[in-house]
């Protein structure tokens, strides 16, 4: 069973898609994430995070930017997860988020996977 | 005449603008030739400054958020000015620095790392309180840790 929501606000330059699948909340971030979409991001996913023993993956891979605002979201989720005994996973970070994970130490606490086949040679 | 260009974007103190001054960091960023990983830098360390702006300095009141760019030939010097109210600078920088591993959860600060961002992500940063705050950022160009950046020259 494969329950797909869409929300996408307008103007804006971030959508968050969740894919329910068995009992992991599975959701994929796509676009910008700064000060004007992180709120859009925080409210998407507090409506799963009181979820006990809520198993989360966040695929980022399609996100091309990412300040501490963003940062600040995925801290409190994984808090809020944690605390209710779930577990948060967040994968396809490309070379830039991961950098941002671990220069702020954040890759040490969080579950992160990075994206398999990084493209080194990025455009402008 | 003086030895650099100037560019200066005015945006009202609202979040949904911060994105709007990024976008002319980043083009100014490529025309003086800086590589990739050094404009993403300069996108996130110019958003963190911006965006701090907007969220401490003016409440509820309406504001604007002055951001300047001086293009020298060796670097960028980017002036991040609010005009209102401020956020407490001493306070904010006994937060700042990486995440301890050790640290407890609870512990973890969901604030307080813009401005460990900025420091780490540009050459420079320099704050000055005055009728508001105001942040100099300087990044210059190959970059004083220049390992993997090397590939790209300035030819656009």
């Amino acid at each position: 069973m494969l329950q797909k929501l869409k929300i996408r606000g307008a103007k804006m330059n971030l959508q968050v898609e969740l894919l329910e699948q068995d009992s992991i909340q599975y959701f994929k971030v796509i676009g910008e994430i700064d000060a004007f979409t992180a709120p859009i991001l925080r409210e998407r996913l507090a409506t799963v995070e009181g979820t006990p023993n809520l198993q989360a993956e966040l695929d980022l891979s399609d996100v091309d930017y990412m300040d501490s605002t963003g940062l600040g979201v995925f801290v409190g989720f994984y808090k809020a997860v944690k605390a209710n005994g779930g577990h948060v996973k967040i994968t396809g970070l490309n070379r830039r988020l991961s950098r941002l994970f671990e220069i702020t130490g954040l890759s040490e606490i969080i579950d992160i996977e990075k994206k398999e086949s990084e493209d080194h040679d990025a455009t402008i | 005449m003086q030895p650099y260009d100037y560019i200066e974007i005015k945006i009202p103190a609202k979040a949904q603008y911060v994105g709007v001054a990024r976008l002319m960091i980043s083009g100014i960023a490529s025309r003086l030739g800086f590589t990739y990983d050094d404009i993403e830098d300069l996108k996130i360390a110019s958003s963190e400054a911006i965006t701090n702006a907007v969220q401490h300095a003016y409440q509820d009141e309406e504001g604007e958020v002055v951001v300047g760019c001086a293009l020298f030939e060796d670097r960028l010097e980017i002036m991040i000015a609010d005009h209102g109210g401020s956020f407490d600078f001493e306070e904010t920088k006994k937060h700042i620095g990486p995440y301890d591993e050790s640290a407890e959860v609870e512990f973890l600060r969901e604030g307080g790392l813009g401005l460990y961002l900025m420091e780490t992500l540009m050459d420079e940063v320099k704050l000055h309180h005055e009728e508001g705050v105001t942040v100099f950022m300087t990044k210059y160009l190959g970059g004083e840790r220049g390992e993997e950046d090397v590939k790209r020259t300035a030819s656009s």
